[in-house]
């Protein structure tokens, strides 16, 4: 079952790095938000998939039944989507600041500051 | 002992600056009561030297490397130490003279003792890898002293020239100095001449001789590494008297004296050392008698000296080494009165163009009669030292291997010699009184500058009258040398033997150059650029320039995308290369155990990115975006992952509404990239993607870890009392780790608020994108 998701994190990757090579600053935003997508599938599906075993301790017991979907990658991928986000957001408001003050969204017109 | 003296030249160092604001005009004579004290300390340890039982020190720095702080003190190490020190004496209080009133003389004696102190320390180390560390050291200091004046353009890049040649020198001498203790099985330079003829058939054998003689080369400016010393005539004159030809540039020739009972009497040895000393030689002798300056006259010969010292250790007999010895005492003296008489005589007239010197005896007596006595050792007239000398060579060649070439071109130095001496100490001084008013009113200088010549031709007159016993002060030096103990008896007069017809024979072809000097230098200068291989060091100096500048230009263009293309594709190159060729592509073995709803989950997030970069409109691009990352989060509820799955729902939908929001003030997407460029970065991107899909179900094909979930989901319900095993790892097992990500997010807030609101209002800082700027092609 893994291997759907082996080509589903592919593709993320692939559509995430074309629009990385964009020059159009929006547009690497959504590259970068695909790139976050593909990176956390990745340690989902290398942790190994179970389905629908969520790691919940039932009432009473006092241990996880067999089989049961790893906690740890899932704890792990928890706080990446958070950072991601804070992340998204400050590019974004760094793109919006960006535009506003040089006018355009073209990396190669924004040379202003880096000479 | 050994260590005292050396760290006393580092100590003085550190004081000099400070002391020399005190002292005014006295610091010279003040500060050379060290080297004085300390000439007279190695003066005492001679006898020991001379009895076979030399002083040594030894102290263990960093044992593992073989590297130990050992000093010993043999006939030639003290020879050199003695000119270290002496000539360091004389130099120091000529210094203070000639640069007074400098604002930064103070650094000058900082720096002078420091290279003292290196060369102290590379004619006394015993340790191969501590002769290094102080052979750089005085390759440093060599640096700051020709860039003295650091203000003038060509100091500076006479510094760095001769930095560059005799650091890059160092660091060859460095691996060979490697390759030979590994092969002899010890730094220790004392064990290793022990070993005797070991060392010659070790299979290093050869890497290490190579390596290191281009470090002696590149230090003893010998062919073609020799430009750099005519260059470094920037520095201050008390500076080239020392260092370029005195004591530093003969720390090549030290080496190989050093090491030729051990290294010495090869073929190779014979051959390269040999060939490269009679090369630089006549090279050294033919370019001096093109040039005008004082100074790079003296410097060209000083090349030539340094050439027939290398070619004498090239002949290696007995005889040979003896004749270098004597040579390098003989030039040392000579030399250096030489240089000192050139600065004086730039100092009183203001200028070094021997063209315009001339009857300067009425003025300057004293320094007349100093530059005489040394003139006349140079040119080899007796009863100076630089007769003996000078026969010695003769005879050295004469029984030598290379017959009637060998014999012309050692006395074709030497009547080179003979030239550069009557223009330099004798020309200046008598004939006719130039016109030129400053040069003709010159008049004597202080005690403090003419005493360091006179001291110097004195002691040239005093070891050519007194031969018999400097023949047997030196020997000694020149067992250290030959690596066997021999007896040297030095005397004027050797009888009517081949080597003194040699002589007169110089002389007269010396005093015909001489009358003919005009049209020769007139001839030789135009040869002179041709020869020089300045122009080839500085053409290698711009390529390697250009090449760092059109490489940084390459990989660092400033285009962000550049850089992530890079990235990816050297990820591709690297990553992939070695999965495919190394370790090959897995394939999972439960590959038929896929359920159809996983498929349309797959598909809906596949379709969803593509939209998202493919669409020209951008609401659909968030949207398709949007539905990309809903995707994902059932992804999650499916595989057991329900707090994924809502966390990313919860966030998609906050992600969507910021996009939606900030691109609404963003404009439209347009095409900017080329089709060629976009068609490049979809292959980089497919292949990225194959990459991480391989890579992804290579690691489904091994068996997984252990996880350590199976802890946490023993004690969570226990110890942590939560029945949620991924909230308990987060807000307790790794609580900390969330803490962390709470400030990232509040660092983001504050960073997103101050983008927002903030407007910068002091238009210095203010709009950073420059209109004109970007507009000139960039």
């Amino acid at each position: 079952m893994e291997i759907v998701l082996a080509f589903v994190i592919g593709g993320l990757y692939a559509a995430a790095v074309y629009m990385l090579l964009r020059r159009s600053l929006v547009k690497m935003l959504i590259g970068l938000a695909l790139l976050s997508h593909a990176a956390n599938l990745l340690i989902f599906a290398v942790a190994r998939l179970t389905r629908g075993r969520p790691p919940i301790i039932s009432l009473g017991a006092e241990d996880l039944a067999s089989p049961y979907a790893d906690p740890l990658p899932q704890a792990l991928i928890l706080t990446s989507i958070v950072i991601s986000f804070g992340v998204m957001a400050f590019a974004l408001a760094l793109a919006y600041r960006t535009y506003r003050t040089t006018g355009t969204d073209d990396l190669d017109a924004m040379r202003g500051s880096d000479r | 002992m050994l260590l005292a003296a050396i760290g006393s030249g580092f100590v003085m160092a550190l004081l000099a600056p400070g002391l020399t604001r005190r002292l005014g005009r006295a610091a010279g004579w003040v500060f050379a009561i060290l080297p004085v004290t300390l000439t007279l300390l190695f003066a005492g340890a001679w006898s020991a030297a001379a009895d076979g039982a030399p002083i040594t020190t030894t102290l263990a720095w960093v044992p593992e490397l073989g590297l130990s702080l050992s000093f010993r003190a043999d006939g030639l190490s003290l020879l050199f130490a003695l000119l270290i020190t002496g000539i360091g004496a004389l130099v120091v209080l000529y210094g203070g003279s000639y640069l007074h009133g400098d604002r930064d003389l103070g650094r000058f004696y900082s720096w002078l003792f420091v290279f003292m102190a290196a060369m102290l320390g590379v004619a006394l180390a015993d340790n191969l890898l501590l002769l290094f560390v102080f052979w750089e050291l005085t390759s440093l200091s060599s640096y700051m002293l020709i860039g003295f004046g650091h203000d003038r353009a060509p100091a500076r890049q006479a510094a760095l020239q001769a930095l560059l040649i005799t650091g890059g020198g160092g660091l060859a001498l460095l691996a060979g100095l490697v390759l030979l203790g590994v092969g002899a099985g010890t730094f220790e330079i004392s064990a290793l001449l022990g070993q005797g003829a070991a060392a010659r058939i070790d299979p290093l054998y050869v890497p290490a001789v190579g390596l290191i003689l281009v470090g002696a080369f590149t230090k003893s400016a010998q062919f073609p590494f020799h430009f750099w010393l005519p260059n470094a005539m920037e520095a201050p004159t008390p500076i080239s008297a020392y260092l370029h030809s005195a004591t530093m540039v003969k720390a090549g020739v030290y080496l190989l004296l050093r090491l030729s009972p051990a290294l010495g009497g090869t073929e190779l040895w014979t051959l390269v050392v040999g060939g490269v000393g009679a090369t630089t030689m006549v090279l050294g002798a033919v370019l001096a008698l093109a040039q005008t300056d004082l100074k790079r006259l003296l410097a060209y010969s000083t090349v030539s000296a340094l050439g027939l010292l290398t070619l004498l250790i090239g002949i290696g007999t007995p005889r040979a080494l003896e004749a270098a010895v004597v040579f390098l005492l003989a030039h040392a003296l000579y030399k250096g009165a030489l240089f000192l008489v050139a600065g004086i005589l730039d100092h009183e007239t203001g200028t070094r163009d021997i063209t315009r010197l001339g009857g300067l005896w009425r003025g300057l007596p004293i320094t007349a009669a100093a530059a005489g006595g040394a003139a006349l050792s140079m040119a080899g007239l007796p009863p100076l030292f630089g007769f003996i000398s000078k026969e010695l060579a003769y005879e050295a060649a004469l029984a030598g291997p290379g017959g009637p070439a060998l014999i012309a071109v050692v006395v074709i130095a030497g009547i080179g010699f003979v030239v550069v001496a009557a223009q330099v100490g004798l020309a200046p001084f008598w004939g006719r009184r130039p016109t030129d008013e400053g040069v003709a009113h010159a008049h004597e200088p202080g005690v403090s500058l003419w005493l360091g010549p006179m001291i110097l031709s004195l002691a040239s007159l005093g070891a050519g009258v007194f031969a018999g016993a400097v023949g047997g002060w030196v020997g000694p030096a020149v067992a250290s040398a030959t690596g066997t103990p021999v007896t040297v008896r030095l005397a004027l007069w050797h009888g009517l033997n081949p080597a003194l017809w040699l002589s007169l024979l110089t002389l007269a072809v010396g005093g015909l150059l001489f009358a003919a000097r005009r049209p020769i230098r007139n001839g030789l200068s135009r040869l002179n650029p041709v020869l020089g291989a300045d122009l080839g060091f500085q053409a290698g100096l711009g390529g390697l320039n250009a090449v760092a500048q059109a490489q940084t230009r390459f990989f660092q263009n400033g285009y962000l995308r550049f850089y992530l293309l890079m990235v990816v594709a050297t990820t591709i190159l690297l990553v992939g290369g070695t999965l495919v060729s190394q370790i090959g592509v897995g394939w999972p073995l439960d590959v038929l155990d896929v359920q159809a709803h996983e498929v349309v989950f797959g598909g809906l997030i596949l379709v969803a990115a593509l939209v998202a970069i493919t669409s020209r409109s951008r609401l659909s691009a968030i949207a398709a975006l949007g539905a990309a990352g809903f995707g994902v989060s059932l992804i999650y509820l499916w595989y057991g992952a329900p707090d994924l799955a809502m966390t990313q729902f919860l966030i998609e939908s906050l992600t969507v509404i910021l996009f939606v929001l900030v691109f609404y003030h963003l404009p439209h997407f347009t095409r900017l990239s080329s089709p060629g460029a976009r068609a490049r970065d979809i292959v980089i991107a497919l292949l990225a993607g194959g990459l991480m899909t391989a890579l992804v179900l290579t690691v489904l094909a091994v068996p997984l870890f252990p996880s350590i979930s199976g802890y946490y989901g023993a004690v969570s319900a226990a110890e942590a009392h939560g029945r949620n095993v991924v909230n308990v790892i987060l807000v307790d097992f790794r609580g900390l780790d969330t803490l962390g990500e709470i400030t990232v997010l509040g660092i983001a807030a504050t960073g997103v608020y101050a983008l927002l609101k903030l407007h910068p209002r002091n238009p210095a800082v203010g709009p950073v994108y420059d209109s004109a700027r970007s507009e000139d092609g960039s």
